[in-house]
């Protein structure tokens, strides 16, 4: 049967998806968030969930919304500080003990990814040595310089927002929007894209950024 | 009190910048630098959400929310530029490919430490970001701080107290009153805002310092501040 991974509808994209599921979002820098995903997550309503996404409290990301519905149990992120001078959702839950939080260096969340999609299942990395966030972890000098043993990270499900797909989930990003969505697409399970134009035609091998291989679904969402 | 307001800092440290580099810019004052690169300095600005030559601002009416740079700005690309993911972006970091990243910081210590991540606000969630991969990565990292905290607390200090961002790799510190290099010695003292006596100096300083032989004034055009 002709590969075809578009589906016709967000819901339909996130059939499958279980409590305790971790959840990779894109999203950084004002640009690339899922959000029309990140709403259907929300429709489907799986518990427990363990999110990983660069930040826990961007104004432009509907990441909150989950958070404020309850079914987030654990944040991975590099910034987890809401703009305003009161506590955003997270930062309350966070106070109260209602949800756990693993903050990471931007690049070394990054690199986590890339390697649980490459079949990577720990590095060391000189970031983050003699930091807060390293204590605990394992050090080893390497031509001299103190490195930090830093694991994989893997998903469940990766929601990654893209300009236009193909039927074979191929993708092509503008701009800045890719940010963390090749490395996420790599590392889930369930990888979906949400995409201004999902094309019968394939696009150009010259083109795309991120292969269908890693992409399970499609689903075209305006712009 | 004679200072440096934020955009002649940022003036002063693009001063520093070498034609032909590559700079990382820090959300804040750092950012403001990049209006003030010396005319005939081609330098490529990157940014850590995967921008490699980031232009100046978007005008209003051309603003594209996919072209942004890391603080959400809507931005334009310089002639060369490229944008690439965050693993690229930050294995550009890492790997040593950025001359000099500046960054804006609550503390730094004689031996190079420095502080800028964790304020320790109550119940305020951390934000990193990118901060300890440029601290690490960058060949050179400099800082723009004003000299003393709002009480009056010196930054500049034998041991950070605040949260560390990374260790050891803190080259030059811009504040609103002093340019001061971080050497394997301690500080030093190299540029001294006019108005400022030495003494005074030392007084809002928290660590040893050591004065330049060739010690010079500290000068700035008249600029209007920033609210950046």
């Amino acid at each position: 049967m002709a590969i075809d991974k578009r589906v016709a509808s967000a819901a339909e994209a996130m059939e499958g998806v279980r409590d305790g599921a971790t959840v990779l979002v894109s999203g950084f820098g004002g640009a690339g968030f899922a959000n029309v995903l990140i709403r259907a997550l929300r429709e489907h309503g799986p518990k427990e969930l363990t999110l990983v996404v660069n930040s826990a409290t961007h104004r432009l990301s509907l990441t909150h919304e989950l958070i404020e519905a309850g079914m987030v149990r654990k944040v991975i992120a590099s910034s987890a500080r809401g703009r305003a001078d009161g506590l955003s959702v997270f930062e309350t839950l966070w106070r109260d003990g209602k949800i756990e939080l693993e903050c990471v260096p931007q690049g070394t969340m990054a690199e986590r990814i890339r390697a649980g999609g490459a079949g990577i299942p720990a590095f060391y990395s000189p970031v983050g040595f003699g930091t807060d966030l390293a204590k605990g972890k394992e050090v080893r000098i390497f031509g001299g310089r103190e490195c930090v043993l830093e694991t994989a990270i893997v998903g469940d499900l990766a929601l990654v927002r893209a300009d236009v797909a193909d039927r074979f989930g191929n993708l092509v990003f503008r701009y800045a929007q890719a940010n963390f969505g090749p490395a996420m697409a790599t590392a889930a399970t369930l990888t979906v894209a949400e995409v201004r134009v999902a094309q019968e035609e394939p696009i150009g091998h010259d083109r795309i950024q991120v292969s269908g291989v890693y992409v399970n679904r499609v689903v075209a969402v305006g712009s | 009190m004679a200072a440096l307001n934020r955009n002649q800092m940022a003036w002063r440290a693009a001063q520093d910048i070498v034609d032909g580099s590559v700079v990382n810019l820090g959300i804040g004052m750092p950012v403001l630098a990049a209006d003030h690169l010396p005319a005939g300095r081609d330098v490529f600005f990157q940014s850590e959400n995967g921008v490699i030559g980031v232009g100046p601002a978007a005008a209003p009416d051309k603003a594209d929310g996919d072209l942004v740079d890391a603080g959400s700005r809507p931005i334009t690309l310089r002639p060369g530029a490229t944008v690439v993911d965050s693993v690229g972006s930050f294995g550009m970091i890492r790997g040593g490919h950025i001359d000099v990243t500046i960054l804006g910081a609550f503390e730094v210590a004689a031996n190079g430490d420095f502080a800028n991540w964790d304020s320790r606000i109550p119940n305020k969630g951390p934000l990193v970001g990118g901060a300890m991969d440029l601290a690490v990565g960058a060949k050179a990292v400099w800082v723009i701080m004003e000299h003393n905290t709002r009480k009056g607390a010196p930054r500049l200090l034998e041991r950070c107290a605040l949260p560390l961002t990374a260790v050891r790799c803190v080259k030059r510190v811009f504040t609103d009153i002093a340019v001061i290099d971080v050497t394997p010695g301690g500080f030093v003292l190299r540029e001294l805002l006019a108005g400022v006596a030495i003494d005074e100096f030392r007084a809002r300083t928290g660590a040893p310092i050591a004065i330049a032989a060739d010690l010079k004034a500290l000068v700035a055009p008249a600029l209007s501040d920033a609210t950046a």
